[in-house]
């Protein structure tokens, strides 16, 4: 129980941080259009994290609810992706971090719709319609960005090889993943990475841009080791929560 | 002979007016309805998004999810009223970056109530409570509004203005019967904005110069004053319900007339916000500007690449 509590907390927390993120852009979008689709993804990834963090505090069995888990851990408790907590940078940035991120989870829900796991299987048959969505939108701005003006393409080749080396953790492995897999409730990352890299090829390719030289690859955010950023994110976050403790809203 | 034919045309638009037939975009309409409408829609418009701002202000910091996702949903909402209303605009023959260029440039007005600032959780209750009230007693008589476009918009806007209000007390009450500083925050909240909504509805009549105008051609159906003791006789026996106290003290109900009355608005206050002399009227217009300053390249990247792609399929 242990490990499917960690494993929902897992990707919970990179809905919910990444849905933290497209939030700041509120208001800040490059065109009206873009400010209705941000919102739009941030409150399907707001929504998810609601329905997985319910979960993991059931599975977690100490009476918490999804708020207490969510504005209530300390950064080493968070166990989202370095990826996901990145800044915003512009609005190319925000758009490749979203494609690198897109298009990890929509493999990874449709082999998770698969799950042994009845409620999980659950969340990744909705969230799957949603991600198909996303993947959509992310990845016709990588094209549309990388293909178009001299300026763009040189901007949105500097953030694919910003926020390159925080790819590889999305197919992070450890005790957790290996348990959950071999008991038939976590999608083989193998699997998941492979489709990864049909998504990321063909996108890559169609943006004219190119996958960096460097290729050295940080992790840390499963394990609670987290960039600078959290800490920031969750002083906003949580503002509320640790200002008037114990109080409904 | 053309002097005959536009009064002609003056005599069944305004026959048309008054027998409640819509006009729409490709009917002849006098040059002045056109302009006044441009003005109003556009200004309207620019509520809309500019109003992302101080609501975006809290979206970050909302206490619990359901919070967070509420008003992310509204905020969303928000843009996309924005964006019927732009293109109700250009059905009038404006073009829609000309119209954010003159909000950008201080030419085009919006709703001075967003010039305030949001400074605590509560004025996302009394935003939605006291403004989105506002708001929505504006906007009801204009579903019936003599051009075709905007009074349609205003329905779908409506049904979601009702919602935004809803959410807004709902906060409010949920302070109101929390802890001692919840209550105050909504009472604080409550003081700040009760005076600036109430200035929502413009001018005193005697002092608006387009009502008359727009009342005849049937834009307008209630003057500011009436709109304005609609909401007060709202909203009075709202905040009684939940317990807070309305900022004023001359405050009275008069059992003969069956309203509220209340006491004088700072019109001083009013003109000066409208000058551009608010607390967030250059925060609010920066950053507007800087998101589109800041995104020209994007525009740009869009443009040439639907450019090249319209091309490699000639070819």
């Amino acid at each position: 129980m242990e490990h499917l509590f960690e494993y929902v907390l897992r990707i919970g927390d990179d809905s919910l941080i990444l849905g933290q993120r497209l939030a700041e852009w509120c208001g800040h979008g490059p065109i009206l259009e873009e400010d209705i689709a941000m919102t739009n993804i941030s409150l399907d990834l707001i929504g998810q994290a609601t329905t997985l963090l319910e979960y993991a505090a059931k599975i977690e069995g100490k009476g918490k609810n999804a708020d207490q888990l969510a504005f209530l851990r300390f950064d080493k408790d968070y166990r989202n992706l370095l990826l996901v907590e990145q800044p915003n940078g512009d609005f190319g940035m925000t758009m490749m971090r979203q494609f690198f991120f897109d298009a990890f989870r929509k493999p990874f829900f449709e082999a998770l719709q698969h799950s042994k796991d009845e409620q999980l299987s659950a969340i990744a048959e909705k969230s799957l319609k949603e991600t198909r969505y996303h993947l959509k939108h992310s990845s016709e701005w990588v094209i549309r960005l990388g293909d178009g003006t001299e300026e763009s393409h040189q901007r949105i080749q500097e953030s694919l090889d910003a926020l390159y080396r925080y790819t590889d953790e999305l197919f992070y492995s450890d005790e957790v993943q290996k348990a959950m897999e071999s008991a038939g409730i976590a999608p083989k990352m193998d699997d998941v990475r492979t489709e990864w890299n049909k998504t990321v090829d063909y996108v890559l390719n169609e943006a004219t841009l190119k996958i960096p030289d460097n290729q050295w690859k940080f992790e840390g955010g499963r394990r609670g080791m987290h960039s600078e950023h959290l800490g920031y994110i969750l002083a906003d976050m949580q503002y509320m929560q640790r200002a008037y403790p114990g109080l409904e809203w | 002979m053309k002097e005959v034919n536009i009064s002609e045309l003056e005599r069944r638009f305004q026959e048309k007016i008054d027998n409640d037939i819509r006009i729409e975009p490709k009917d002849w309409m006098p040059d002045e309805y056109r302009k006044t409408l441009i003005r109003q829609i556009s200004q309207h418009a620019h509520s809309e998004v500019v109003g992302m701002l101080p609501e975006g202000n809290w979206i970050t910091r909302a206490p619990n999810l359901r919070r967070k996702a509420v008003l992310l949903a509204k905020v969303q909402d928000e843009a996309g009223h924005g964006l019927y209303l732009y293109s109700a605009v250009e059905t009038l023959g404006a073009d829609r970056e000309q119209t954010i260029d003159d909000l950008h440039s201080g030419k085009a007005k919006y709703s001075s109530i967003f010039n305030y600032p949001t400074l605590t959780w509560a004025d996302m209750g009394a935003i939605g409570w006291l403004v989105d009230g506002a708001a929505i007693m504006n906007q009801v008589p204009l579903c019936r509004c003599s051009y075709g476009p905007y009074a349609r918009a205003m329905v779908r806007v409506c049904k979601e203005e009702s919602f935004h209000q809803r959410q807004g007390f709902e906060i409010m009450t949920t302070l109101a019967k929390g802890s001692p500083e919840q209550k105050a925050m909504a009472q604080d909240a409550l003081n700040r904005f009760w005076w600036p909504a109430l200035m929502m509805f413009g001018p005193n009549d005697a002092d608006s110069k387009h009502t008359q105008q727009s009342m005849d051609w049937r834009i307008k159906r209630h003057t500011n004053d009436e709109l304005r003791q609609m909401f007060v006789d709202a909203t009075v026996p709202q905040a009684e319900l939940i317990g807070l106290t309305v900022p004023d003290p001359d405050l009275k109900w008069n059992e003969e007339t069956g309203h509220y009355e209340f006491g004088a608005i700072n019109w001083d206050e009013f003109w000066e916000v409208v000058k551009g002399n608010g607390p967030c009227n250059k925060d609010r217009i920066d950053t507007r500007r800087k998101a589109k300053e800041e995104g020209l390249w994007v525009r740009e990247a869009a443009m040439a690449h639907a450019e090249k792609r319209a091309k490699r399929k000639s070819a």
